[in-house]
């Protein structure tokens, strides 16, 4: 489920940062980065998980599903958590610079 | 402990992140002092030219670095690793550090070398559509020229 999720977040990402001359300039590219970073990375588990436990990979049980959700989602969260910084440090707008000269 | 096979296998991204950081600002460096030469002889430097090695390399930062970074809180979330000494809790147990360092030769390695070379065959990608554009240019330039 989180490697779903990471996966479905990186596609979307992605789209956006292709589509969309703004997000380019707002750095979508950093979480695209991280999503397809992370994606890859959870794939290789997945595959080595899949040798050892097989078909029962695919039917987990509702309690973990649920964790690996929740984990997901969280994952997701720290990772746009961490693209706002990167965009409020790097302030490719001026935006930030601005408020606080008239401050 | 989760059963699977997350112990600890984001050390090895993050260890090639590290390396991969550093040769981006050594080789970041030597361009820009090529770069400087290059401007002194008169020779121009523009942002037509190729893209520089030290940008795609920094493709691969970003890959191994926020893959790693994910992978380092997932690692947490299941309380493989903790925010003290000895950073990961399978090293309190040696059985757990067997597995571990079992697991950071197959998996993490697999990660390590999976990201990287995806970044590879997207990069030869890139350059090779960039090379076939410079020449097209070339081609077009010598035809206006006749």
């Amino acid at each position: 489920m989180t490697l779903l999720l990471t996966i479905l977040a990186a596609v979307i990402t992605t789209v956006i940062w292709y589509c969309n001359e703004k997000a380019r300039q707002l750095k979508v590219g950093t979480l695209c980065y991280m999503f397809w970073g992370a994606s890859m990375m959870w794939l290789v588990d997945a595959i080595f998980e899949y040798t050892k436990l097989r078909a029962e990979y695919f039917t987990p049980a509702a309690e973990d599903m649920l964790n690996d959700t929740f984990l997901g989602v969280s994952v997701i969260t720290l990772a746009l958590v961490i693209w706002v910084l990167i965009l409020l440090v790097k302030d490719p707008l001026n935006v930030v610079k601005q408020a606080l000269r008239k401050n | 402990m989760k059963e699977g096979v997350t112990m600890s296998c984001f050390i090895v991204p993050v260890a090639e992140a590290v390396v991969t950081t550093i040769v981006t600002k050594v080789i970041e460096n030597k361009e820009k002092k090529q770069d400087a030469e290059k401007l002194e002889q008169g020779i121009r430097v523009s942002s037509f030219d190729k893209e520089r090695f030290s940008n795609k390399l920094r493709r691969l930062n970003y890959l191994l670095w926020g893959g790693a970074g994910l992978l380092a809180f997932e690692h947490l979330w299941h309380g493989e690793i903790q925010p003290f000494f000895p950073f990961l809790t399978a090293v309190s147990n040696p059985a757990d550090t067997a597995e571990m360092l079992n697991e950071i030769s197959t998996v993490g390695v697999s990660m390590a070398v999976l990201v990287t070379a995806s970044w590879g065959i997207a990069t030869y990608v890139t350059t090779r559509i960039e090379n076939r554009k410079e020449s097209l240019i070339s081609a077009v330039e010598m035809k206006g020229a006749n």
